[in-house]
C-alpha cells in the first residue's frame, strides 16, 4: 500500500482531478483502510469549498466613488 | 451595492469594452472597473493584509491597467491580465512593509514538520453554517493572513480567484510544479487552522 506521506503529497492533485487513473485508484484503496488519510482528504476538500463559496463583498461606496474619480481624472490628464 | 451609470456598456463583453476603452471611451473602462473591482479588492486585501495598502493597490492596479491597455492584445482574459497587475501592485505594497522587505515568491519551499497535517478530526457537513457571515469572514481572512506570503498568494489565486494552475503560474512567474507544491502546503496549513473552528464538537 502507498505510505501515508505519499498520499498527503498527492492530495492536491487528487482533489484537482489531476492524477492518472492508476495512482487515483491506489489512493482511493488507501483511503478505504486509512481513516486518518480519509479525514485529511475530506477536510482539505471542505477547506477549498468553504473558500470557493465566498462571494466578495461590494466595495464601500466611498471607495468605489474614489476609484471612479481617479480613473476619470487620469483620463482627462493632458 | 455600488453602482455607476453604464451608458449602454453593461451588455458588452470585457473584450468589447477593452476595444472601446482603447478608442478613448472612459465609460467603457468604468464598466470594466464596476465588473471587477470587488474581486480585485478582495485580492489586494488578501495579499497585502492591510486595508490601506489594499485600497491603494486597488486604485493603482486599475490606473496601471488603463494606462497599459494598448499593450493588452487579448492573448489572455482581461480579468487574468488585470489579476497579474493587481498581484504585482499588492506585492510591491507588501515589500514596502517592514515585515516582508525582501520576500520573494520563488524562494525555495522547505519541507518541514508543518507539512504533515496534525488534526485528524472530522468536520461538520456544512461547517461554514456554524457561523454568522461576518464571523466566518473573519475566521477565513485570519487563516489566510497567517500563511506566509509565498503560500497565501498562490492559494488566493487558485482557490479564491479560481485561476487555473497555468494561469497562476503565469501571473506569479512561477513554474507549474512550484505552484502545485505551494498550493498543497497552503491548503494543508489552512485545513489545520480551520479544524479548530470547523471540527465536529468545536465551539462556534
Amino acid at each position: 500500500m502507498i505510505p501515508c506521506n505519499k498520499i498527503i503529497q498527492e492530495i492536491s492533485n487528487y482533489l484537482d482531478n489531476e492524477l492518472d487513473a492508476a495512482l487515483r485508484q491506489e489512493l482511493e484503496e488507501h483511503m478505504c483502510c486509512c481513516p486518518d488519510c480519509r479525514v485529511i482528504i475530506d477536510t482539505t476538500r471542505q477547506t477549498i469549498q468553504v473558500f470557493r463559496g465566498c462571494e466578495p463583498y461590494p466595495l464601500p461606496q466611498s471607495l468605489h466613488d474614489r476609484l471612479q474619480q481617479a480613473i476619470r481624472k487620469f483620463h482627462e490628464k493632458p | 451595492m455600488a453602482m455607476t451609470p453604464t451608458n449602454g456598456t453593461a451588455t458588452l463583453s470585457d473584450l468589447e469594452l477593452v476595444e472601446q476603452a482603447k478608442a478613448g471611451n472612459v465609460d467603457a473602462f468604468s464598466e470594466l472597473v464596476n465588473r471587477h473591482e470587488r474581486k480585485i479588492f478582495r485580492l489586494t486585501q488578501h495579499i497585502t493584509g492591510n486595508r490601506e495598502d489594499a485600497e491603494d493597490a486597488l486604485q493603482d492596479s486599475f490606473l496601471k491597467a488603463f494606462s497599459r491597455l494598448p499593450q493588452f492584445h487579448g492573448d489572455s482574459q482581461f480579468y487574468t491580465w488585470l489579476v497579474r497587475i493587481a498581484v504585482n501592485e499588492s506585492l510591491m505594497k507588501l515589500r514596502k512593509r517592514k515585515a516582508h522587505p525582501t520576500f520573494s515568491l520563488d524562494e525555495p519551499v522547505e519541507t518541514g514538520d508543518d507539512f504533515l497535517p496534525r488534526d485528524h478530526g472530522t468536520w461538520d457537513d456544512n461547517p461554514e453554517q456554524k457561523y454568522a457571515q461576518q464571523e466566518l469572514r473573519e475566521i477565513l481572512d485570519g487563516a489566510v493572513q497567517s500563511l506566509a506570503p509565498i503560500f497565501r498568494t498562490v492559494f488566493v489565486l487558485r482557490d479564491v480567484e479560481q485561476l487555473s494552475t497555468e494561469e497562476t503560474a503565469e501571473a506569479l512567474q512561477l513554474s507549474v510544479p512550484a505552484v502545485k507544491s505551494r498550493l498543497l502546503r497552503a491548503r494543508l496549513q489552512l485545513r489545520d487552522k480551520l479544524s479548530k473552528h470547523f471540527g465536529r464538537g468545536s465551539q462556534a
